[in-house]
């Protein structure tokens, strides 16, 4: 008796997604990505409040998608031109990043302040994927976990194409600003 | 328990190898699950940037300023293609029209124009009633309502001076589109202009009229669009033309150019609605050109 229910135990902890391991996961669905373009010209900045992205502090794991479309600028004809000409968002509606935290294991992450961290991955933007590699932080703070990176990204990379006239407002790197405050899911 | 023993061992083994795989499993699943919670069946989208501009070429366009921003267009007629070389095929004369307009928020715009046709002051107001989206409970068209007013400012030859109410003219639409895809967008607009002076007594005061217009995008900046405007059976539409009118969009940075050819002359709804009188397989096009400028004078936040 004793043996079957320690199978069945075996058994069921096999099956993917149980609350055994899930302790170790974060979601968020309100994270926010800023990005900055500075030139001479002109300053833009846009900033994404509905930014989807999910921590595992076990695997080490890191998943993002930025539904493109949630991008505000102070300017709405600059919004309509991001989304209509150079991310093309009804073609490319989300970017994704699905990747690693470097040299992680389960017993990484310590209880308390903030600690270093490099992660690796597929970043895909404008329907492009790159490989790269970016630094950022983690904190535990109380039962959330705050995850915070910066990098830059440079549009040309990804195929997004800045007409003539325009390439001296728009800068030739962006700098993104990660900031997450993902909560313990199940 | 020897069987035991190797039982739990054999377990333990197992576990370990179904954690193991699990886990890399899961890892690739991570994105796919984050998307899955985070779907945009559960966000409201709306459709955007279904026409270029605030005008497909004659007529108003679905489209309104965004919130806090402030449009100026120069609107630009010149003669009939069919005036001859002494008139330069029609280059030597011109009608222009300047108008601002402004975005109170998304939705709610406003605006005023100077057409040099019969130094017509025009001003309007525009609403977003209906916006095509997606997601739950998705909205399949756009309504957008305008009213406008237009008064005309000319010295009336001969004497005496008519009222002052008669120099008014009333025009109200609903514009309904809808986005079929990125490149295509196709617009109704069904139409009453009302005049509250009319010269002759089989003129109409009251004259309805169905618009239909279209947008097909070429390349990413540039776009081929169409405007035409039927007249309800009437002494209207047996005095006067429907409106036609064919056109280019290109778009460079803040700007919009509209290049384009029309029977119409006037760039408001009191012109070229009811009193087209070009017969555009004639020759008797105008070559016109609207540029518009936005100035954010508001942040969006």
């Amino acid at each position: 008796m004793k043996i079957k229910v320690f199978a069945v135990a075996v058994l069921l902890s096999c099956l993917p997604g149980l609350p055994s391991w899930a302790q170790s996961k974060f979601l968020t669905r309100t994270g926010s990505i800023t990005f900055f373009s500075a030139t001479p010209i002109e300053d833009i900045q846009a900033v994404n409040q509905q930014v989807g992205a999910a921590v595992d502090v076990a695997s080490g794991q890191v998943a993002f998608t930025v539904p493109m479309k949630s991008f505000k600028f102070p300017k709405s004809l600059m919004q309509e031109h991001f989304n209509e000409n150079y991310v093309e968002s009804e073609k490319y509606p989300k970017a994704t990043f699905s990747g690693k935290l470097v040299n992680w294991t389960a017993a990484s992450l310590t209880p308390a302040g903030s600690q270093a961290v490099q992660v690796e991955g597929d970043l895909t933007i404008h329907g492009v994927t790159k490989r790269v590699r970016v630094p950022g932080t983690l904190e535990k703070q109380g039962n959330r976990l705050v995850v915070k990176s910066k990098f830059a990204v440079a549009p040309a990379d990804y195929n997004i194409e800045i007409p003539l006239l325009v390439r001296n407002q728009i800068a030739k790197s962006v700098d993104v600003t990660v900031n997450l405050a993902c909560e313990p899911t199940p | 328990m020897p069987s035991l023993l190797s039982f739990r061992r054999a377990a333990g083994f197992l576990a370990t190898a179904c954690t193991l795989a699990a886990s890399h499993v899961q890892a690739q699943d991570l994105l796919n699950q984050l998307e899955t919670q985070t779907t945009d069946s559960l966000r409201r989208e709306y459709v955007t940037a279904t026409f270029k501009g605030t005008r497909v070429i004659n007529g108003h366009s679905i489209e309104t300023p965004g919130k806090g921003s402030m449009l100026f267009l120069i609107s630009h007629r010149f003669g009939t293609l069919n005036s001859g070389a002494y008139e330069f095929f029609g280059l030597d004369q011109a009608t222009i029209r300047l108008g601002l307009e402004y975005g109170l928020n998304d939705q709610l715009a406003v605006g005023i124009g100077r057409s040099s046709l019969e130094k017509t002051y025009d001003g309007f107001v525009k609403y977003k009633a209906l916006r095509q989206s997606s997601g739950p409970r998705p909205m399949p068209v756009s309504v957008t309502l305008l009213a406008t007013t237009a008064v005309s400012t000319l010295k009336f030859q001969p004497e005496p001076e008519r009222s002052t109410t008669s120099r008014f003219t009333y025009s109200y639409q609903a514009l309904l589109a809808r986005k079929f895809s990125s490149n295509l967008s196709v617009q109704l607009m069904p139409t009453l202009i009302h005049r509250n002076y009319v010269d002759l007594r089989r003129d109409e005061n009251n004259v309805y009229a169905i618009g239909a217009a279209g947008r097909q995008k070429l390349t990413k900046r540039l776009a081929l669009t169409a405007e035409y405007y039927y007249l309800l059976p009437g002494n209207t539409a047996d005095d006067y033309r429907n409106s036609l009118a064919l056109g280019f969009d290109i778009e460079t940075g803040g700007h919009v150019f509209q290049l384009h050819f029309t029977n119409s002359q006037g760039m408001i709804e009191k012109f070229f609605v009811p009193q087209t009188t070009g017969n555009f397989f004639d020759g008797d096009i105008y070559f016109g050109f609207n540029i518009s400028r936005a100035f954010q004078l508001r942040s969006q936040e």
